[in-house]
């Protein structure tokens, strides 16, 4: 039976619902904090953040990668910047704005209360950083310096060259790995999250691979945390890193976890085209270019002219052209969808076709050649790297490719699952961009969650609920390692004659084609039904080698695939049953002049899934979206 | 797809190790037809893929992100770390480098505090062994003033930050016949010193890495910059130099005496 989820917002006005909150909440004395424990999964920016602020309190954290250390997930990766709401350029910005520009470009379809608290605490996390030793670009005076990014007109992105991430993941990750020096954070690496052990109705472990010598260890805790990421990899295709996975939220969701919004998904405008068939991952080139690159396609179609033989007369600069008061800044559906249309149109470039150019000749005829690459040369040689072309004398060739899931794991206001005593962070939870994220946003929202929320939700949960001890030998715990040995077993046994890259492979063409940057009832029914065939036939056919007591990665990424091959599904079904087109859930039905158009009458809600079986179908739950503050509009950006 | 693209053949040979208590050999593989505009780990993926069809194991390597930030990838390709190309980490690396016929050797890092763990992988966690002691701030969340209220002039933020671009990849000591941690450990002592955030730690932060970085088995620094010429992120000598001055200065003035500053 389809239900009506509370989201739990506290009642007050938006600018003061946090505050009274975090007052309301219960407190854990400090004497008692260590007698509590709690598992984060994953240690990229919501995880390592969430962490060391546990840790600092005197929780007993017990926190899990994937990788051999947790310095490389893939936060290290954002490039561009982190949004605050410091208005240290003095142009207008404020907190109220930067919720409404998160509102409005999330396409209406986030939790008002959630966005407001995020551009509260977002002044919170730069001044975290800073004293964490984050060198954030400054300016000449030594005043922090600011860029612009999509879907605003002020200037509150912060940065570190094109490094971002990197320098705020390595912040987090310090802080934490001083909480380990001190004895309050254990850390586990190269251990993958396969299962979710609840017991009484409560989040009380997790079961993991040890990825070194293949066995399955249960861990016990009073609280689990999911920082895992996104999901992006579906598409096989995509920005994300080759290990960045469903899994751990996905074994969630098979426990009872409701998974939200699994439609929404983020393609990027800009990403470096597709070279061949054998390409791994697409490397994106971060929006903060935008800031002085102009986007074109040429006027004529199948003009195949080198980019400096065509004069700026017979080009299309489009996004200026069709919005003129964002320009080549709009939002990034936006931009991805006018890139797709110009393509579609004959207009592309590169051999290809799939490509329009980002064009920075006027940019360094303005300011010189050593002021663009102080602001992106690492952005630049990164790109000739890739293409062996150099930006700096030609236009970037560029196209849209998947790249953050808006969707995740449902969550409440507290960032709390349907299933007590587990929270989801990051970009693993649903909550906080609607159904289209703008840029900057990524690092403000994962390192708020893990810094500013889980921190007082989190001991608010503990000081409320009485926890029994549970111990690793419950039946629980026993059961939830038999399954997850049952299945690396039933993998292993099949030794069939297709590789697992050939399989993910298939599922990213099916998803691009059928649920990528346009979607339409056809498609997604047919998706419906290729999808299932496919996974059939990975349990059939698919070859892992290997033994599953060494280290093999083929077996990590067959269980990774086979995940994926389940989620796809429930995204088309999710994007077949949301009749209406909102940020980049773009249904080709539900159109206005090639934008997106809404239907708040009917889908102004979160659509949050539950799991059933594997042979039932999943039901989808609603929690009604309210707007009191910023006034529903079809958006604009002309 | 640049205009140069074309296919090649190349004969690889490559450490095959079990796990860590095994012992490991050279086995010669062909990998054919490939892209000049594939990366090096996508060859190597073509090459995985022919043999897992074959019922072969395939080649481990460590990778992730494949955009040459996560540190995660790294071994010897013919003796050089990370390859032939400046600057660039494997994953960056692309095949348009070699040409037809070329035979390369690829071996793991080589470094007593490095154990192999399979293949073409090492375990690295003595460098999380290192941030532990001391490489970090200790500022625990909630307490930090307004951002600007600390300024920090653009030459120190942006050394400091080219001291904090370092990956953690491990090609400073893979490419160290002392195998010596120095370059790494060096880059966040700079860091953190060049800030005035850092000042407070800063003589147990250089004493402690330093002590930690020894521990670990790392072999000591004899200056022929070899790990700096490495460096896919290009991190400077001079913050080795920055270090041992760090440490001189930790190992002269007691923790209760103040640093006049500059001295050394």
């Amino acid at each position: 039976m389809s239900k009506i989820l509370d989201g739990k917002i506290p009642d007050g006005s938006i600018d003061k619902k946090w505050t009274d909150h975090k007052f309301k909440m219960k407190l854990v004395n400090p004497a008692n904090k260590r007698k509590h424990s709690v598992i984060v999964v994953g240690t990229g920016l919501a995880g390592a953040s969430a962490a060391a602020s546990l840790g600092e309190l005197g929780y007993r954290v017990k926190a899990f990668c994937v990788h051999e250390s947790p310095r490389r997930a893939h936060s290290v990766a954002a490039q561009g910047g982190i949004n605050a709401a410091k208005n240290y350029q003095n142009d207008g910005d404020s907190v109220y704005r930067l919720f409404y520009d998160t509102v409005k470009g999330g396409d209406f379809r986030a939790r008002e209360a959630n966005v407001h608290r995020l551009a509260e605490i977002s002044v919170n996390i730069i001044d975290q950083a800073v004293a964490s030793g984050v060198p954030l670009a400054r300016d000449y005076g030594g005043l922090l310096d600011n860029r612009s990014f999509g879907g605003a007109q002020v200037s509150r992105t912060f940065y570190a060259r094109g490094q971002t991430g990197q320098q705020l993941l390595l912040g987090a990750y310090s802080s934490m790995m001083r909480q380990v020096d001190l004895g309050n954070v254990q850390l586990n690496y190269r251990r993958e999250m396969l299962d979710l052990v609840i017991v009484d109705g409560r989040a009380r472990g997790i079961i993991v691979r040890n990825l070194l010598t293949g066995e399955i260890e249960a861990h016990e805790a009073d609280v689990v945390i999911l920082a895992s990421g996104g999901y992006s990899n579906v598409f096989y295709l995509s920005t994300n890193a080759m290990a960045c996975a469903v899994t751990a939220a996905w074994k969630a969701h098979k426990k009872g976890a409701y998974f939200a919004n699994p439609c929404y998904t983020q393609i990027h405008p800009t990403c470096i085209p597709v070279h061949g068939e054998n390409q791994s991952k697409l490397t994106l080139m971060s929006e903060s270019l935008r800031n002085d690159g102009r986007v074109w396609v040429p006027k004529l179609k199948d003009d195949k002219r080198h980019p400096s033989d065509i004069p700026d007369a017979e080009r299309d600069y489009y996004l200026e052209r069709v919005y003129p008061s964002f320009g080549n800044l709009a939002p990034r559906d936006v931009a991805s969808r006018q890139a797709k249309y110009r393509c579609d149109e004959g207009r592309g470039v590169g051999e290809s076709g799939k490509a329009v150019y980002l064009d920075f000749r006027d940019a360094i005829g303005r300011l010189g050649e050593s002021k663009i690459s102080e602001r992106y040369g690492n952005l630049f040689q990164m790109y000739e790297k890739i293409t062996g072309e150099n930006p700096y004398k030609q236009p970037m060739r560029i196209y849209p490719a998947p790249h953050y899931t808006m969707g995740g794991l449902w969550v409440d206001y507290n960032l709390e699952s349907n299933i007590p005593g587990l929270f989801v962070a990051g970009e693993a939870n649903f909550s906080d961009h609607g159904a289209n994220r703008l840029g900057a946003s990524a690092l403000m929202q994962g390192l708020g969650d893990g810094y500013f929320v889980l921190p007082y939700t989190v001991g608010n949960y503990i000081a409320n609920t009485k926890l029994e001890k549970v111990e690793k030998t419950h039946d629980e715990f026993k059961r939830a390692q038999e399954t997850v040995k049952s299945e690396i077993t039933k993998l292993m046994n099949i030794r069939g004659n297709r590789t697992v890259e050939s399989f993910h492979k298939e599922l990213g063409h099916i998803m691009w084609e059928y649920c990528g940057m346009g979607r339409n009832e056809a498609g997604l029914k047919r998706a419906l039904e290729l999808i299932p065939k496919l996974r059939e036939e990975f349990w059939q056919n698919v070859r892992v080698p290997g033994e599953s007591n060494y280290l093999n990665p083929e077996l990590e990424k067959a269980g990774r695939v086979a995940d994926f091959l389940e989620l796809g599904e429930l995204m088309c079904r999710d994007a077949l049953e949301r009749k209406e087109s909102c940020g980049g859930h773009f249904r080709e039905e539900y159109q206005e002049d090639g934008e997106a158009k809404r239907d708040d009458e009917n889908f102004s809600h979160v659509a949050a899934w539950e799991w059933t079986g594997a042979n039932s179908p999943p039901v989808r739950h609603k929690e009604e979206l309210k707007f009191e503050n910023v006034k529903l509009a079809t958006r604009s950006y002309k | 797809m640049s205009e140069l693209t074309k296919k090649i053949n190349l004969i690889l040979k490559v450490w095959r190790q079990k796990g860590p208590k095994d012992v490991g050999s050279f086995k010669e593989y062909e990998a054919k037809g490939v892209s000049t505009d594939a990366s090096f780990l996508e060859m190597l993926d073509a090459v995985n893929e022919e043999l897992i069809s074959k019922g072969d194991d395939p080649i481990a390597f460590d990778h992730d992100c494949r955009e040459g930030i996560c540190g995660s990838c790294g071994f010897m390709i013919d003796g050089e770390a990370h390859g032939p190309q400046k600057s660039t980490t494997v994953c960056q690396l692309h095949m348009r480098a070699f040409k037809e016929g070329d035979v390369l050797t690829l071996e793991p890092w080589r470094a007593s505090a490095f154990p192999i763990i399979k293949d073409l992988m090492a375990d690295r966690s003595a460098m999380d062994r290192i941030i532990m002691a001391g490489g970090y701030i200790s500022a625990n969340t909630g307490g930090a003033r307004d951002a600007n209220s600390i300024l920090i002039s653009k030459n120190d933020a942006d050394q400091a930050f080219n001291a904090a671009t370092c990956i953690g990849c491990g090609a400073c000591v893979a490419s160290c016949k002392n195998a010596a941690a120095m370059l790494f450990t060096a880059a966040k002592v700079s860091h953190l010193a060049l800030l005035p955030q850092g000042q407070i730690e800063r003589k147990t932060r250089a004493e402690r890495m330093v002590a930690q970085m020894d521990a670990e088995g790392f072999g000591a620094c004899t200056s022929t910059g070899s790990c700096s010429a490495s460096c896919p992120k290009d991190i400077s000598l001079v913050n080795i130099a920055q270090m041992n001055r760090e440490f001189l200065k930790a190992k002269v003035f007691k923790e209760d005496q103040v640093d006049v500053g500059g001295g050394f």
